[in-house]
């Protein structure tokens, strides 16, 4: 276990480490940054306090030095400027394009993104379980041909669009403003305890919307799964037992249909980050995707690159979460050997 | 006369599908007294399942009970029950179902959920029948292991399926049937997934439990063999439809029913005489094979095919949180020689290493040591070292016929495609010739040519093999591997499979390497036999002397527990209950073997080769 775990661990940092190279090369990809422009526009309309300015920030972090250097020296490996400073000390960068350390542009952003896709999370597998149960012990009644149908209309509707709809019709039957994810006056307000129930409330219309599409491939993949493993012996091994129908279900082919579920946590987190954009910046979400597009968008590349490390962290810890889940669930993983 | 523990009266079991109504079972009329053993025989698809899952009313969705009545007289209740009369999921229906009546599956892997261990499987039965008491489950489910012979109860508490063997795993499924010590027990084809040591223990074991208990057993099985040895009367069924039935000595001595004539008439027994053919069921006739002419070709000297030293070893990481790594000596110098046109049999029990040393000279496996030589008529030369030319041409040499002929064909494939697909790939003929060819391969095993465009699904089992062997037979070759290529098979259509195999080895001069687990068609098939235990070659015969003559204690141990079809001949139960055949470290000397030491073959009459331990040769010289 001891060394499992070490051997995981060591693996992640590699990957990690890859990640990061990757990112640093395709941000720098593009000719010229934010700064460069700035520095540029700045040189050409001669204000010389923002050119000074600009050009500390230059000195600051290396950008006069060679790609490798900068990477090194963005990374912590490499003293900058001020000695050892980068990602592995905790100093996230500087965000040329608010002019703050990428620490305060994130900020809350980042525990709200994770807050949102928990939400989301849980409200898939809360209702694609159940659902695709029943659709799967009753395949081919009346219930499972409607739950296979508005799970298609899940699958085929762009969730922004979805967002739209239900921002006006919120808006016009009930008079509330479902946009963000509190009122606009907790802005920039401490965290008080009625900030926290207008949070909970703001949060139930981003949940549906970006869970939705999750949802229905969800309940369609887990009723492919249990259908097939309601064909197996051991399913009939526990009918000819006695068990009652839903006893012998849930303890034996349901149990057998989560991996695949399992297995997918990782890739779950990274895709709802970035598959939750546009439903952000519709519903003006405080979260880290709308932050990370303009990012890009403006090649501001510490932001960029501190977000989308970020992102890469999550998604390695979630592999590491759901295999050690799967362990824990099957012992044929836990002790191998088995066919 | 004591009433019956459970009649079936004019049973039907009807089948509703998309493509049409289909009855299953028609009108089955059986007994099964107090305390014995009724077999239910018959081939796949003749309803014997769809009867043991209509008394426990587990039927798939789509079959329904159309008429008659299965009257259930439970001793402990004392009422007489008729089963058709309740609902399925009704609690009456459930304490039967399992409490009652229990039941045993064929594939004790599959029938055992892999994610729980077999304690909690076991006692699962314990809590829903008889007490809602975990400790007081536990202790029965020690005590039920100990029955069912588990070496150590307390252990294989918290063990897992896949951690132990098919014996082990389907004691434990019989654990769990027994637990709540039910009136019957339905056992469905319970040992046809085993090695027959392994068989002949769980059928004796059943057999004890029963004298201990005083249930009944409800035999399904195909096994004409195991019927003589265990029943105490037999159901012969065809179609859902009682063929024969009757006491065992009446059937087995007495057979009326043509069907039930033809069906033993099919079965490969030891006490064949030289050059009897069996008769199966149905027929396959081929009008081209009739006037078939031996390719023409420069036959080797020596044999065509020779194996020396091969030696193999796996090694295996086990789970992922341990870093242990096990090595696993599959094939211990292993020497084989192949004749021109003769039949090698290799006969050895599941993980013996039989099917690595067919790998390994098919190449599609390198050995640690040793080789492989192929000799076509200019000399023999090193398998592991042919290059281009030289290899495709091994290739179109030897070919290969897999056991399961329902995963080896591609589905999406027609048969005139699977069929000329060696062709196009070793790139023979015109497409015309091909067709040609495709054709005249359909006739040869006895299919129709019009079957060329149909894709394997809509062929039977039987069918399915034989296009597997027409698409062996496309490139000419001079070597079959044939791997278990009839155990999948029923009795009739195994029989018309080996028939067809030693036609065609007759009519092209093939010689096959025929690997297989059942002695007796071995026996019909092979001229020498090589037995093989635990990757040795344990001992090595011409077929008539191996069985007049059996020396190594693990050939006798095979040869006691193949179940023959005659009850003059039962299984000597005793003698297979001792022990461990199976480890050369447990065998008597000469023959005892240490670990890690490959030992010595001896010729003790021509032809006829015993392995014996190192040291036993060192001291006799």
């Amino acid at each position: 276990m001891i060394t499992f775990l070490l051997r995981r661990f060591v693996t992640m940092c590699v990957t990690l480490l890859i990640i990061s190279a990757l990112v640093f090369a395709i941000i720098k990809l593009p000719p010229g940054d934010f700064l460069t422009n700035q520095i540029a526009e700045l040189r050409a309309q001669g204000e010389s306090a923002s050119v000074a300015k600009a050009e500390f920030l230059i000195k600051q972090y290396g950008l006069d030095r060679p790609v490798w250097e900068q990477y090194l020296v963005w990374l912590g490996v490499m003293p900058g400027q001020n000695g050892f400073s980068g990602l592995l000390q905790g100093d996230w960068g500087w965000s040329f394009e608010y002019d703050r350390p990428v620490v305060e542009v994130v900020g809350d952003a980042l525990w709200l993104t994770l807050l949102v896709n928990f939400a989301v999370v849980i409200f898939i597998h809360l209702v694609s379980i159940p659902i695709a149960i029943y659709s799967a012990t009753r395949q081919y009644s009346i219930g499972d041909y409607i739950a296979t149908f508005i799970g298609y209309i899940g699958l085929a509707t762009p969730s922004f669009l979805l967002a739209l709809i239900l921002l006006y019709y919120v808006n016009r039957w009930f008079g509330v403003s479902i946009g963000g994810l509190y009122d606009a006056q907790y802005a920039g307000e401490p965290w008080t305890w009625p900030k926290i129930q207008s949070l909970m409330s703001h949060l139930i219309v981003p949940t549906i919307v970006i869970g939705l599409g999750g949802t229905a491939a969800m309940i369609r993949r887990m009723r492919a799964n249990l259908l097939d493993e309601l064909g197996k012996q051991y399913y009939v091994t526990a009918k000819a037992k006695g068990l009652t129908p839903r006893k012998a279900l849930l303890k034996y082919p349901f149990r057998m249909s989560l991996n695949p579920f399992i297995s997918d946590i990782g890739n779950l987190l990274p895709h709802l980050v970035s598959g939750s954009v546009l439903v952000s910046l519709v519903l003006s979400l405080p979260t880290v995707g709308p932050i990370l597009l303009s990012a890009l968008k403006s090649q501001d590349q510490f932001l960029a690159g501190f977000i989308l490390m970020f992102v890469a962290v999550l998604t390695v810890i979630g592999m590491l979460v759901s295999d050690l889940l799967l362990a824990w669930l099957d012992p044929r993983i836990r002790m191998g050997g088995g066919r | 006369m004591d009433e019956p523990l459970l009649s079936v009266r004019e049973l039907t079991v009807d089948f509703v599908t998309d493509s049409g109504n289909f009855r299953a079972v028609d009108g089955l009329t059986f007994d099964i007294p107090k305390g014995k053993t009724v077999a239910l025989v018959g081939e796949s698809g003749s309803g014997k399942s769809i009867t043991a899952q209509a008394i426990l009313q587990i039927l798939p969705k789509q079959a329904k009970i159309g008429a008659g009545s299965i009257v259930f007289n439970d001793p402990a209740i004392g009422d007489a029950v008729d089963i058709t009369g309740l609902e399925a999921e009704s609690s009456a229906m459930r304490e039967m179902r399992g409490g009652r009546i229990a039941m045993i599956f064929q594939e004790p892997m599959t029938s055992l959920s892999p994610l729980h261990t077999i304690g909690d499987q076991i006692s699962e039965s314990y809590l829903t029948h008889i007490a809602d008491d975990p400790a007081e489950a536990k202790i029965h489910t020690l005590e039920v292991l100990e029955r069912v012979g588990f070496p150590d109860p307390k252990r294989a508490l918290n063990t897992y399926p896949f951690e132990l063997s098919g014996g082990l795993r389907q004691r434990a499924m019989i654990a769990m049937a027994l637990i709540t010590r039910p009136a019957l027990l339905i056992a469905d084809e319970p040992t046809t997934a085993l090695d027959v040591t392994t068989q002949a223990q769980i059928l004796d074991l059943i057999k004890k439990l029963q004298i201990e208990t005083g249930m009944s057993v409800l035999l399904i099985t195909h096994d004409l063999g195991v019927v003589a040895n265990v029943a105490d009367e037999v159901v012969v069924i065809y179609r859902g439809r009682v063929m024969e039935a009757g006491s065992r000595d009446d059937l087995f001595r007495r057979a009326q029913h043509p069907y039930l004539q033809a069906l033993m008439r099919a079965v490969p027994r030891f006490a064949m005489a030289e050059g009897e053919r069996l008769t199966p069921i149905r027929e396959v006739t081929s009008e081209v094979l009739a006037h078939a002419q031996t390719p023409e070709r420069i036959a080797p000297a020596g044999p065509i095919l020779q194996a020396e030293g091969l030696t193999k070893t796996f090694t295996l990481r086990s789970g992922w949180f341990s870093g242990k790594v096990r090595t696993i000596h599959a094939v211990n110098g292993v020497d084989l020689a192949l004749p021109t046109g003769k039949t090698l049999g290799l006969v050895g029990e599941s993980g013996c290493g039989k099917t690595t040393v067919s790998k390994i000279i098919m190449r599609a496996m390198n050995p640690d040591s040793g080789h492989v030589l192929f000799d076509d008529g200019t000399g023999p030369r090193k398998v592991h070292e042919l290059e281009g030319d030289a290899l495709t041409a091994y290739r179109r040499n030897v070919q290969f016929i897999f056991q399961d002929p329902f995963s080896s064909l591609n589905p999406r494939m027609t048969v005139y495609e699977l069929l000329t697909e060696p062709l196009r790939i070793h790139r023979i003929g015109t497409s015309d010739e091909r067709y040609e060819r495709a054709k005249q391969l359909l006739d040869m095993v006895g299919l129709n040519q019009r079957v060329l465009r149909r894709y394997p699904h809509s062929f039977s089992g039987g069918q399915r093999q034989r296009i597997g062997i027409a698409r062996a037979l496309a490139l000419e070759p001079r070597v079959l591997i044939c791997d278990e290529p009839v155990s999948a098979l029923d009795v009739s259509v195994q029989a018309q499979v080996l028939n067809l195999l030693k036609d065609l080895q007759a009519a092209l001069g093939l010689t096959y390497l025929f690997v297989s687990h059942n002695l007796a068609v071995v026996d019909y098939i092979a001229d020498t036999i090589a037995v093989m235990c635990r990757g040795y070659i344990v001992e090595e015969a011409p077929k008539t002397s191996l069985f007049r003559n059996p020396v190594h204690p693990y050939t006798q141990a095979l040869l006691a527990a193949v179940p023959d079809p005659d009850i003059d001949r039962p299984l000597d139960f005793e003698k297979l209950r001792v022990g461990r055949f199976a480890d050369p470290s447990q065998w008597p000397e000469p023959f005892r073997l240490a670990a890690g030491e490959f030992g010595s073959m001896k010729e003790i009459e021509p032809g006829h080769k015993v392995r014996l331990g190192t040291e036993f040769v060192r001291e006799a010289a």
